[in-house]
């Protein structure tokens, strides 16, 4: 969780030094759904992502140097500079391919389930999707086949809807959507779904593990709603981050801007999880600090390599158009 | 050689392809048009109850479905039926399946074989009478296969289904009755290989799916002028044969191209440019097109006719082009 903040945050900095163009989507305030997610899962199973992947694939593994080149366009990028920021795809750890269309994905990791269910490997599909997905007409006609077919695919909405309001008051946020609970959606294709609190880690791990183990068993499809809270930095397309975050704000918020103080202190689900193993006796300020310590220096040596990473021979963008 | 018809000998490439690999998985089921040769098709859903499936009325879905199934390893073939339909199924077909090998930077294959019928089936109006294929030629990292003949239907889904690359298998339902050799022997024929299916001394005719047969035909009537005629099949868009079609357009200096898509940015227009720039000094007449006419299908029986690469309007461009 704090190699993802301090990913982000720094893939900012290099935004904001022109270091790339175009615009993207960082996982801050989602961590505690992401990483718990996909520590779920088995080493062979199949993850499906959106344009908002980093925090998919980094708590995956995956290499943050080459993450961070992918997104700079660079030559050691996972995706060779082809996909960017919206399509990070790392097929060795069972990310075979990352839509920037927000339901595509959908049908695309219900037919990975289907052919796991088809070959018998016994690998689960976990697709992960944002609320607005749920708007697009791929999103239902998916949810209808994968129950249809009982196919091994575990459906996580990250419901990252823009209003802190509505999670405060106990429900959903889905402006858009007429279907209200989103929950109601899978429920009417008769997929087992559950609606959790995105920002507690271990309810996530819980559930999301659960589930798997459900699906991989044989019994169909199922479906997690988890409540995240926008982060105050992603109003746009254009992320700013209000305060560089340090370890120590889980306990003190307040050198913290006025606009962002509720944030930290309510609703970022890295501090909540900070704060629960200072509470718990898992850790003390002191450990949290020396890894945040390191993790930082491990996202600057990320940075130094994608820098440093030369950009594609021009010719470049004509390969890969086929595959034989 | 054996005589097939063009049905029998696309059954029997369905009916091999799945007794040879089992991850062969067919999505949907009118792979033989709704004709009474669909009771054929009864034969392999019974054979492979578990590879042949029959998805609800959910072209997005089913061919995405498909789609992600080729990226975990299997080789579905997904039917749309009639070709407008994938209309339906756009956002998967062009904006996911056609992209994933290029933008995961060749990491993810998605072998998946998309098959449809295209054209005009008389009657179908604007909504069943799409030929989708040029607007599918826009979109690089998809293969455009158009078998004309009952050995290249055969041979070539053959084919289509040992490809690692998504394909469009774009069938013609008119072409379902015609007969034709098709050898006893398995063959797999080649992408990216044109067939010359008349030898003729004046003039080039290229053409694609029915309109082959029907250039045939003409070519028939007009060996009675004394035009002699030569047919030059591309067989696949995607990749094409391009050497082969020009060395017959700077033998003869004349070529009509007849194909079913609207004239406008059609797969004639393309192969007209191409030609064009290509050899222009070796034409000795302008290069003509016969393409559907830029406007809906409509359903009237002789408007339908109006506007189609028609028999007569065939002849008329072939004649104006060696005159």
């Amino acid at each position: 969780m704090l190699l993802i903040r301090h990913f982000e945050e720094r893939l900012i900095a290099l935004h904001d030094d022109g270091a790339f163009r175009g615009h993207y989507h960082a996982y801050i305030g989602q961590e505690a759904t992401g990483v718990p997610a996909l520590c779920s899962l088995a080493a062979d199973d199949y993850i499906f992502t959106t344009h908002r992947n980093h925090g998919h694939l980094l708590a995956r593994g995956a290499d943050p140097g080459r993450l961070f080149a992918e997104i700079l366009g660079r030559r050691d990028g996972y995706n060779k500079g082809k996909g960017g920021s919206f399509h990070s795809a790392a097929a060795a750890l069972g990310f075979l391919h990352t839509s920037g269309v927000v339901a595509g994905i959908l049908p695309l990791a219900t037919g990975a389930a289907y052919a796991s269910k088809a070959l018998k490997n016994r690998r689960v599909t976990l697709c992960c999707f944002g609320d607005g997905a749920l708007e697009e007409g791929a999103a239902p006609e998916a949810l209808n086949l994968a129950s249809l077919w009982k196919l091994p695919v575990l459906f996580l909405c990250e419901n990252n809807g823009k209003y802190g309001a509505g999670r405060a008051s106990g429900s959903s946020q889905s402006a858009s959507m007429a279907a209200y609970p989103l929950t109601d959606l899978p429920r009417a294709y008769k997929i087992p779904a559950r609606e959790i609190d995105g920002a507690d880690a271990n309810a996530v791990y819980a559930t999301v593990s659960e589930a798997v183990e459900e699906v991989r068993g044989g019994a169909g499809p199922r479906f997690i709603e988890a409540q995240t809270v926008r982060w105050p930095g992603s109003e746009t397309n254009w992320p700013t981050v209000p305060a560089p975050t340090n370890v120590s704000l889980a306990w003190d918020v307040n050198f913290v801007p006025d606009n962002a103080r509720e944030w930290y202190r309510l609703s970022d689900p890295l501090l909540i999880f900070i704060r629960e193993l200072i509470e718990g006796r898992h850790a003390t300020r002191e450990e949290i600090a020396r890894l945040e310590h390191e993790v930082k220096d491990q996202i600057e040596a990320a940075a130094r390599f994608a820098l440093a990473s030369p950009y594609p021979d021009p010719e470049e963008a004509l390969k890969d158009v086929f595959a034989s | 050689m054996r005589e097939l018809a063009y049905y029998e000998a696309k059954f029997e490439a369905l009916r091999e392809v799945l007794a040879a690999d089992e991850r062969v998985h067919l999505i949907g089921g009118t792979f033989l048009s709704l004709s009474p040769h669909r009771k054929l098709f009864q034969e392999i859903a019974e054979r492979y109850p578990d590879r042949v499936a029959a998805p609800p009325i959910s072209e997005l879905a089913f061919s995405g479905l498909a789609t992600g199934a080729a990226m975990a390893g299997l080789r579905p073939i997904v039917d749309f039926s009639t070709g407008s339909f994938i209309f339906e199924a756009w956002p998967q077909v062009v904006n996911e399946a056609a992209n994933a090998f290029y933008m995961s930077g060749g990491q993810t294959r998605a072998p998946v074989v998309f098959h449809l019928f295209h054209g005009l089936r008389g009657g179908g109006a604007a909504q069943h009478s799409a030929s989708p294929q040029a607007m599918l030629w826009n979109c690089p990292g998809l293969e455009i296969v158009l078998p004309a003949s009952p050995r290249d239907v055969k041979g070539l889904l053959k084919t289509a289904v040992q490809s690692d690359n998504p394909t469009l298998f774009v069938d013609h339902v008119q072409l379902l009755e015609t007969r034709g050799p098709v050898p006893e022997k398995d063959e797999a024929i080649p992408f990216g290989v044109a067939d010359v299916k008349r030898r003729g001394a004046d003039i080039t005719v290229i053409a694609t799916s029915y309109m082959v047969q029907r250039s045939l035909a003409v070519a028939e009537r007009l060996a009675g002028e004394g035009i002699d005629v030569e047919i030059v099949d591309p067989r696949t868009l995607v990749p094409l044969d391009f050497p082969t079609l020009m060395a017959s357009v700077e033998k003869t200096g004349r070529v009509v191209i007849v194909d079913e898509t609207h004239q406008s940015c059609g797969v004639a227009a393309e192969l007209a440019a191409r030609i064009a720039e290509a050899g222009f000094d070796r034409l000795k007449a302008p290069l003509r097109r016969v393409a559907t006419l830029d406007v809906p299908v409509p359903y009237s029986e002789p408007l339908e006719d109006f506007i189609a690469p028609s028999e007569t309007r065939i002849a008329e461009a072939v004649r104006a082009a060696v005159r």
